[in-house]
């Protein structure tokens, strides 16, 4: 980094994988889901209604692109051509806006579906904490949303009031959550209602004698606070699971948990991807679904 | 399934629940659409092909002021969306 060079302190680290064990090529149904978020966007490819791979970066100012950069990823790392993909469905802030989806979900429904994936069929409750917005999810054991809640109207307990924080501390973003434990005292939470007057809030409390450690403690019991008093509106009900990018943050998921007196469910894929997953999934089944109608 | 479309601000909890499996097949016609002065209502297809009624996006977030003059302060004893909607599928948190 060169002098005068501002260091990016919120930015997260991209991904792309894909599974090396598995031969698209033998598929008979090959699926897409593409999730374009505020903040994140990403790809997802199934093979046989399988994960296969995908591809996580962050939206450019432009979804069309941010959509066609994701999957780009994953088409280069197997090989793959868009016209080896049998459906693709758009999901996400910006799923009207992917040029080569054959339709659109909403994320609610994506998420769910999944979640029911990546955690099984126990789970009944999801937190999604997004880019900008955060969802209270309910669903049944086959991944079918049956009551849902989102706050968008304020960044605060969201990726992007983390981001906010992390800049502001002037830590890297991987670092907050593990930061946020190192304090002596757990300190009362800033502001949750708005990520504008936590910010403010946290500049008063390091004036006044607060170690960075200590501020980040209490914007994630912030954070935590806000999406509790989200989630509860529809009840938790376990097992119960976060998706989106701030569910690899301890800092948070651990308050949270402390507070709805639960533990999160574990999975051992990459918590961004539920939304993109769950679009690929549903094309599968639709896909299934005009196989059995023709047949 | 329940959605429930509004925020939570400073102020109070806002939402319209809409119970959309008594929504499906509704008996009062969508009364609803018509009943609401502001027009906050609207039909769409969700994502599992059944047709329902949603609130606006335009709407959404500022429920706490498109439905104040619905209230009792705005001199009415029962809110139009609901006493429309027979099926009771609507509910407002506040």
């Amino acid at each position: 980094m060169s002098a005068g060079e501002k260091k990016e302190y919120w930015r997260w680290e991209e991904s792309c994988w894909v599974d090396e064990s598995k031969n698209w090529r033998d598929a008979k149904i090959v699926t897409a889901g593409i999730d374009v978020g505020s903040v994140s966007s990403q790809a997802v490819v199934c093979v046989d209604g399988e994960l296969y791979g995908f591809n996580s970066m962050r939206t450019g100012n432009n979804s069309p692109d941010s959509a066609t950069n994701a999957l780009k990823g994953v088409l280069e790392k197997s090989g793959m051509k868009l016209e080896d993909i049998t459906y693709v469905i758009g999901t996400g802030y910006g799923r009207v806006n992917v040029p080569f989806a054959h339709k659109a979900i909403t994320e609610i429904a994506c998420h769910a579906r999944g979640a029911n994936y990546m955690a099984g069929p126990s789970v009944r409750t999801i937190l999604d904490m997004g880019g900008q917005d955060c969802k209270a999810i309910h669903c049944d054991e086959k991944g079918k949303v049956t009551n849902f809640l989102m706050n968008d109207k304020c960044a605060a307990g969201t990726g992007r009031g983390m981001e906010v924080i992390a800049d502001l501390m002037q830590i890297p973003i991987a670092e907050l959550g593990d930061r946020s434990f190192d304090v002596d005292v757990e300190p009362a939470a800033v502001s949750s209602t708005c990520v504008v007057f936590a910010k403010s809030e946290a500049l008063g409390l390091l004036k006044s004698g607060y170690t960075k450690n200590k501020v980040i403690a209490a914007y994630c019991q912030a954070m935590a606070e806000r999406v509790v008093s989200l989630i509860e509106r529809i009840g938790v009900e376990n097992d119960f699971f976060i998706t989106g990018g701030i569910a690899k943050n301890p800092g948070v998921v651990r308050r949270i948990e402390k507070l709805l007196g639960t533990t999160a469910a574990k999975t051992k894929y990459d918590s961004q991807i539920a939304g993109a997953l769950g679009a690929a999934l549903f094309g599968f089944t639709l896909m299934q679904k005009q196989a059995a109608k023709a047949a | 399934m329940i959605a429930n479309y509004g925020y939570k601000d400073g102020s109070g909890e806002y939402y319209i629940s809409i119970d959309t499996d008594k929504c499906i097949d509704c008996a009062a016609g969508r009364a609803c659409l018509t009943a609401c002065p502001k027009q906050m209502f609207e039909t769409l297809t969700d994502d599992y092909d059944d047709e329902v009624v949603w609130i606006k996006q335009t709407s959404r977030r500022s429920l706490a002021y498109e439905c104040a003059d619905c209230k009792p302060s705005g001199g009415y004893t029962s809110l139009p969306c609901m006493t429309a909607c027979t099926p009771g599928a609507l509910k407002h948190s506040w």
